[in-house]
């Protein structure tokens, strides 16, 4: 197995999604945690329906860079429902639950009408699931990927004592003078770069999973934000790889594999969890 | 100067006007319990106070010596921190956020103020353990300790004895009166009035009817006269509903 491991290595194609892989599950795990403790589990999926809806626009203006649209639409989007959180007239919940579904409903209906391509269904399925995207990917989105995944990493880094501070306890934060709006939006801005990246990866219906899986089973093992927030990422790499791997030597869809490992490891981490507990 | 005046004030959510025309004042090293029924508007004050609502109308001045990065904080818990993985370390600590501007790391002397303030609410040894798995009365005084690092002048309790039990509560009041007696002023929220009137210096009573003064004052006031008279009658025992029975002698 280890041959044909290193004999796929071989390919760039494998080593760029290996690499893009790891980055993204990376920058989701980490503004996972902050996501689930905020109650923002859901904004993952909401705004990853926007991004389809702005590549189906993208397509139908036929752009060729499609990201150029893609992403200063998610980021508004994100940013409205982060900020709405608090005060709005509809809640968060409900807020996410609107944007998701509508722009899903329109993002369709634009593919449909205006398609030019032959097997719709099949466009379709391949945005809302990954399919094979990851496999497919060009040198310059390579590039452009690492560079923003990293750019998110390393923001969240170092800005992690401020992150902690406002998620925790939002009015302390403000009410001692840290200006916790500013660093809502940049959390929100920080989200919606990393959706519009994973949607390579595991496709626009399966992005919750990267978010929120790890999270929740660094969660259930360890009771301090340093260590839920490390493990969580550590959880995140490992399961990525993991699946890329299986999903190349099996043939199975990258998306869904990554999403079934990151399920596994939540039950494992669940069950671990429990004896920690039995023997602490 | 007072470290805090306030002038002409109007207050309210969602349009609806709950305090109007408030005025009061508070010196260093004043202890004010700010008491009144359900839905009067302390907590709304205190949101204004801090600067997380604007008023309607009306100016809260503050002295020349006192940023907005030197007020502390105790709020009440929210439904995020009840299941929020976080160590006793983390959250203290948290509390330097307000004095570091843009750096990103906590240094030897936020740290090192972090220990004080542990040591000084004795939560030292908690320090690893997760705030979620703490009592009651060890939240508030983690919360407390937090407080401590965003100040040195002045704290805003916001009702920090609900939910805790009698022994508890007692101590936290002891707590809070050793802070006050080492120079820091406090502002508290309450609904108990019997313990209002024996620690702060001044009472703001908000309402129907408004009063602030000391606290001999509000004991020779309308509402303080038929409150100790009811004092003497119950031993003490003060909830809610006692309020509206001191309107009604009132």
């Amino acid at each position: 197995m280890l041959d044909k491991i290193f004999f796929y290595l071989q390919y760039p194609f494998v080593r760029y999604a290996i690499i893009v892989g790891i980055l993204i599950a990376l920058a989701s795990s980490l503004l996972g945690v902050t996501l689930v403790l905020k109650r923002f589990s859901y904004i993952g999926d909401g705004l990853s329906h926007v991004a389809f809806g702005a590549m189906a626009i993208a397509s139908v203006l036929k752009m060729t860079n499609q990201m150029a649209l893609i992403l200063p639409v998610t980021i508004v989007c994100a940013v409205l429902l982060l900020r709405t959180g608090q005060n709005a007239k509809i809640k968060g919940d409900a807020a996410i639950a609107m944007i998701s579904v509508g722009a899903l409903a329109f993002g369709y209906l634009l593919m449909n009408i205006f398609s030019t391509s032959s097997n719709l269904t099949g466009d379709v399925c391949s945005t809302l699931f990954g399919s094979t995207s990851i496999l497919t990917l060009t040198l310059s989105e390579v590039v452009i990927c690492a560079v923003l995944s990293v750019v998110v990493i390393g923001a969240f880094i170092l800005l992690y004592n401020k992150i902690f501070a406002v998620t925790f306890d939002e009015s302390f934060a403000t009410a001692t003078g840290t200006p916790a709006g500013k660093y809502n939006t940049v959390i929100a801005v920080m989200i919606a770069v990393i959706i519009v990246l994973a949607m390579n990866l595991v496709g626009s219906l399966l992005i919750s999973a990267l978010v929120i899986f790890p999270a929740l089973s660094a969660m259930s093992i360890y009771r301090s934000f340093f260590r839920v927030t490390v493990c969580s990422a550590i959880i995140s790499v490992v399961c990525s790889f993991v699946g890329i791997m299986i999903s190349i030597l099996a043939g199975t869809p990258v998306g869904s594999t990554i999403v079934a490992i990151d399920v596994l490891a939540f039950c494992c981490s669940l069950m671990a969890g429990k004896l920690k507990g039995a023997v602490a | 100067m007072p470290l805090l005046t306030v002038k002409d004030l109007s207050l309210g959510y969602d349009g609806c006007r709950v305090i109007e025309n408030l005025n009061f004042s508070i010196n260093e090293g004043d202890y004010l319990s700010i008491v009144g029924e359900n839905g009067s508007g302390k907590t709304t004050l205190m949101k204004t106070l801090l600067h997380l609502q604007k008023p309607i109308s009306g100016e809260i001045l503050v002295s020349d010596g006192l940023k907005p990065d030197e007020i502390g904080y105790l709020p009440q818990q929210t439904l995020v921190q009840k299941d929020f993985p976080a160590s006793v370390w983390e959250i203290v600590l948290s509390g330097c956020q307000s004095s570091m501007g843009l750096k990103p790391f906590y240094g030897k002397k936020e740290k090192v103020l972090a220990e004080k303030n542990m040591e000084l609410m004795g939560i030292s040894d908690f320090k690893n353990r997760c705030y979620r798995e703490l009592s009651g009365g060890q939240q508030q005084r983690v919360l407390l300790a937090r407080a401590l690092c965003a100040t040195k002048k002045l704290i805003l309790l916001d009702e920090p004895v609900a939910g805790l039990d009698p022994v508890v509560t007692q101590q936290m009041y002891e707590t809070i009166k050793e802070l006050n007696a080492s120079g820091i002023t406090i502002i508290m929220i309450s609904h108990d009035i019997a313990s209002a009137l024996k620690y702060s210096s001044h009472i703001l009573h908000i309402g129907k009817e408004v009063f602030f003064g000391t606290k001999a004052e509000y004991l020779k006031s309308n509402k303080g006269f038929a409150f100790s008279e009811r004092e003497l009658r119950t031993g003490g025992c003060q909830t809610e509903l006692s309020f509206r029975e001191v309107k009604s002698y009132a």
